[in-house]
C-alpha cells in the first residue's frame, strides 16, 4: 500500500468521486436528472461523469421529476442501478406519488420479485441563503414512507461511503445531502476513498459523559460547535451523528444516552411531527430509567422555510442548543 | 442628437432565423378512426388472425362476466368490467413478442391474461389477496397499476434501458381517457419522444374516467391529437374493431421495433357496463346511449365479418363459446377456494433486510399470533 498525502477535499468532490467509481465499477449505474450532463449539476456534484462515462450513463433528462423518478422505475426493473438527482429539496415533491406509490413499494407489491435499485440524490437544507423552495428539510416525509432508506451524510468521508452504499443497495435509497456542507473540507484521503459505510449505523463524533446530542447532517457541525462551548460551562456533550435515519440505529443512540441520561435531538426540520418527535419517542421508551430529564428538541420553526434574511432565526444555532442543554438540568429546576 | 433621433437611427437587427422542428402533418391522425371490418381492407386481413381474435373476444367477454360475478359474490373485492373493450384488450396482449413488456392499468385484467398470466394470478390484486399475485417477469408484464398513468414513464424506463443494452423490446403501456389528464402521461410521452424509446401509448377511449365524460376530460380534438404536441404519431382507430385494433398496434410495435420511436394509439371504445361493482352508471349516462354501443358490439362485428365470408359456422361460434365455458369453470373453481394468507408476509418483501424496527414488529406479531393460537381469537378480551 502506497502512502499518499491526506488532502483536504469537499464533500461535493467525495460525493462525485463516490458516482465515478459506482459507475467504474458497474456499467449498471446510471446518472440521471436535470443539468447532470454537461453543466456537472448545478452543484458540479455529477462533473465530468458524462464526458467520461457518455451521455447513455450520465442523462440530462427534460425538466420533469416525476419524469425522472418514473423511468428510473422503469430502468430499474430492466437491471439498470439509477442513480437520480432531484436538484433542490422542494423541486423533488412532483417525484412524490412515483416515489410513495411505486419506488418504495415495489419490492413489497411483487413479494420481492421485483426490488428497485434506485438512488435517489436530494441536495437539502437551508443555510446558503437560497430563495423560496430551495431551503426545504423533508426528511420527515422519506422516513414516514416504508420501503425507503433514507441516509444523510455529515462528513466527506460519510458523504463518499454512504453514497456508495446507497447505490450497491438493492433497495431504493433517498440520499439527503446536506447543500451548506458541499464545501466543508475534511482531510481525505482520495487514493483510499473506503470504507464503504453499511447503512444503518449511527456514530458518536465526539465523546461526552453530561448529555446527548442526537443529529445528523447539517445539524452536526453546528452540534460539534456547541459542544465545544459547552465546555465553559461545565458540560461534556456527546454528539451522535445518525447518518442513517431508516434504519434508525436505536442501539449507538440508545447506548449513548443510557451513558450520559440527558438527550437532546437537534434537526433544521419542524418539530412538530418531524424526526424528532420519533427520535425522542424511541429514546424515551428505550431509556426511561435512565433518563433524569425529558428529552428535548432543538429544531426549525414550524413554519415553511424562511426567507434567506431571516433563516439565521430558523436554524437551530449553537445558542439554541446550549440553552437547551441549560434545560437539562431537570432535578435542578423540580 | 435627441432621443428621438437616436430612435430614429435604430436598425432593429433581423431575429435568428425560426424553423420549425419538423413537418406536423405526417403525426397526425386520420379524422376518422381507422376501421377494417366491413370494409375492403378485411378481405386482405388473414382468416386464421381473424379467427384467433375471435376466439379470443369470446373468452373475454367470458372472463369479464365470470368476474363480474365473482363480485356480487364477494370472492373479489372488485372487478373493473372491460365488457364491450375485449378487442383493444386481447390485441394489445397479441401483437406483443414474448421478449416485449405490457404495462397495464387496474382495468387491464383481461389483457394481462391474454398475455399468458394465470386467471387466478391476474386477480389478486382486485381479490384482495396480495397485491400483485404474478411474477412480472414471468411473462413480462408490469404489476397492475391503480395509480392513473403513473406506469406510462415506466414503460418508457424500461424500454430506454433495453434500447441502452442492445436488446429488440419494445413496451406497450395502457392508460384509459381520464389518465391522459394526469401529468405523468405528458411526462411519459415527452420522455419516450425525446429519447425515441420503443413505445407504444395505448389509449382506451371508453368513454367515462368513472362518470365523467370526455367532454368534460379534455378540449383536444382527439386524444390521439396530443402526439403531436410532442412530436411522435398518433394514430386514431376503432376500438371495437378486433382486426384495426391489431393492426394499428402492431404497426405501432413495428414502429417501434425498427427505431422509429413511439407511437401514440387511441382506440375509440365503450365501457358497457359500469366503472366497477360500486358504481352506478345510470347516474351519469342514458340507456339508450349503451344500446348503440351495444349495436356496434366487438364480437358482433367479428362475428358477422367472419360468417359473412364462410369463416365461422354455428359449430365455429359453439366451439369458441365451449371453450370459454371451460375457462370461466376453472376460474370459478380456483377463486372458489379460500387463499392461504401467511400473516409473518407482511414483514418479508419491504426491504432486501428487515430493518431493526421490522425486526421487533415482526417478534410482536409473532407472539400475538402464538396467543391467539392458544386462546383462539374470542380469547382475546382487549377487543
Amino acid at each position: 500500500m502506497t502512502t499518499v498525502a491526506v488532502k483536504p477535499a469537499t464533500m461535493a468532490q467525495a460525493l462525485t468521486r463516490a458516482l465515478r467509481d459506482a459507475m467504474a465499477a458497474d456499467p449498471a449505474v446510471h446518472v440521471m436528472g436535470e443539468d447532470v450532463g454537461t453543466l456537472g449539476g448545478v452543484f458540479r456534484v455529477t462533473d465530468g461523469l458524462a464526458k467520461e462515462f457518455g451521455e447513455d450513463r450520465c442523462t440530462d433528462t427534460p425538466l420533469a421529476e416525476a419524469g425522472i423518478l418514473g423511468t428510473a422505475v422503469g430502468m430499474a426493473m430492466y437491471g439498470l442501478r439509477p442513480v437520480v438527482e432531484m436538484q433542490f429539496d422542494a423541486f423533488a415533491y412532483p417525484a412524490f406519488e412515483q416515489l410513495i406509490s411505486h419506488v418504495a413499494r415495489m419490492r413489497n407489491r411483487t413479494r420481492g420479485k421485483m426490488p428497485l435499485p434506485i438512488t435517489i440524490r436530494v441536495p437539502y437544507g437551508g443555510g446558503i441563503g437560497g430563495v423560496e423552495h430551495h431551503s426545504d428539510s423533508s426528511e420527515a416525509y422519506y422516513m414516514a414512507t416504508p420501503g425507503l432508506h433514507v441516509v444523510t451524510p455529515a462528513t466527506v468521508a460519510d458523504a463518499y461511503g454512504l453514497l456508495r452504499a446507497a447505490i450497491a443497495s438493492d433497495d431504493p435509497v433517498v440520499v439527503l445531502e446536506p447543500k451548506r456542507l458541499y464545501w466543508s473540507k475534511d482531510s481525505w484521503n482520495p487514493e483510499e476513498p473506503a470504507p464503504v459505510e453499511p447503512i444503518g449505523r449511527a456514530v458518536v463524533r465526539r465523546p461526552g459523559r453530561s448529555a446527548t446530542l442526537i443529529t445528523y447532517g447539517p445539524s452536526v457541525p453546528v452540534c460539534m460547535e456547541a459542544a465545544e462551548a459547552a465546555r465553559a460551562e461545565g458540560w461534556d456533550l456527546e454528539v451522535v451523528d445518525l447518518r442513517s435515519l431508516v434504519p434508525f440505529d436505536d442501539e449507538t443512540v440508545c447506548a449513548s444516552v443510557r451513558r450520559t441520561g440527558r438527550a437532546v435531538v437537534v434537526h433544521e426540520s419542524g418539530s412538530f411531527g418531524g424526526p424528532g418527535g420519533e427520535i425522542a419517542a424511541r429514546v424515551t421508551e428505550r431509556c426511561f430509567h435512565h433518563l433524569e430529564a425529558p428529552v428535548l428538541r432543538v429544531a426549525g420553526f414550524d413554519v415553511p422555510y424562511p426567507p434567506p434574511m431571516l433563516e439565521r432565526h430558523h436554524l437551530p444555532g449553537v445558542d439554541r442548543i446550549l440553552d437547551a442543554v441549560g434545560r437539562l438540568q431537570w432535578e435542578a429546576e423540580s | 442628437m435627441t432621443v428621438m433621433e437616436q430612435r430614429g437611427a435604430y436598425r432593429p437587427t433581423p431575429p435568428p432565423a425560426w424553423q420549425p422542428r419538423m413537418d406536423p402533418a405526417p403525426l397526425l391522425p386520420d379524422a376518422e378512426p381507422y376501421r377494417v371490418l366491413g370494409t375492403e381492407a378485411a378481405a386482405k386481413a388473414d382468416p386464421e388472425l381473424l379467427r384467433t381474435l375471435y376466439a379470443q373476444l369470446v373468452k373475454g367477454r367470458r372472463y369479464n362476466a365470470q368476474a363480474t360475478a365473482l363480485t356480487k359474490q364477494g370472492r373479489l373485492a372488485v372487478y373493473p368490467s372491460t365488457t364491450g373493450q375485449e378487442a383493444c384488450e386481447v390485441a394489445a396482449a397479441m401483437v406483443l413478442q414474448e421478449r416485449d413488456w405490457l404495462f397495464p392499468s387496474y382495468r387491464d385484467t383481461l389483457a394481462v391474461v391474454a398475455r399468458g398470466v394465470d386467471p387466478v394470478e391476474a386477480l389478486t390484486l382486485l381479490r384482495g389477496d396480495w397485491h400483485t399475485g404474478y411474477d412480472p417477469y414471468e411473462h413480462r408484464v408490469a404489476p397492475l397499476c391503480t395509480p392513473l398513468a403513473t406506469q406510462l414513464p415506466h414503460a418508457v424506463g424500461l424500454a430506454h434501458a433495453a434500447r441502452l443494452k442492445g436488446d429488440d423490446v419494445v413496451a406497450l403501456a395502457m392508460v384509459g381517457d381520464g389518465g391522459t389528464s394526469e401529468g405523468d402521461f405528458h411526462e411519459a410521452l415527452n420522455f419516450a419522444a425525446v429519447w425515441q424509446a420503443p413505445v407504444v401509448f395505448f389509449v382506451q377511449n371508453n368513454g367515462f374516467a368513472i362518470s365523467v365524460p370526455l367532454a368534460k376530460q379534455t378540449a383536444a380534438p382527439s386524444l390521439a391529437h396530443k402526439a403531436v404536441g410532442y412530436g411522435i404519431r398518433g394514430r386514431l382507430v376503432d376500438g371495437n374493431d378486433a382486426a384495426a385494433v391489431h393492426e394499428v398496434l402492431s404497426d405501432a410495435v413495428r414502429h417501434a421495433r425498427a427505431g422509429g420511436g413511439p407511437t401514440l394509439v387511441e382506440a375509440i371504445t365503450y365501457r358497457v357496463d359500469a366503472h366497477t361493482n360500486a358504481d352506478d352508471a345510470t347516474r351519469y349516462r342514458g340507456d339508450a346511449e349503451v344500446e348503440t354501443w351495444r349495436e356496434h358490439d366487438p364480437i358482433r362485428l367479428l362475428e358477422r365479418e367472419l360468417t359473412g365470408r364462410g369463416l365461422l359456422d354455428e359449430a365455429g361460434i359453439e366451439a369458441a363459446r365451449q371453450d370459454a365455458e371451460t375457462m370461466a369453470a376453472a376460474l370459478r373453481e380456483h377463486m372458489n377456494q379460500d387463499p392461504a394468507l401467511d400473516p409473518m408476509d407482511l414483514f418479508t418483501h419491504v426491504y432486501a433486510e428487515p430493518t431493526g424496527q421490522l425486526r421487533e414488529q415482526r417478534d410482536q406479531l409473532r407472539a400475538e399470533l402464538e396467543a391467539e393460537a392458544c386462546t383462539g381469537p374470542e380469547g382475546d378480551t382487549h377487543r
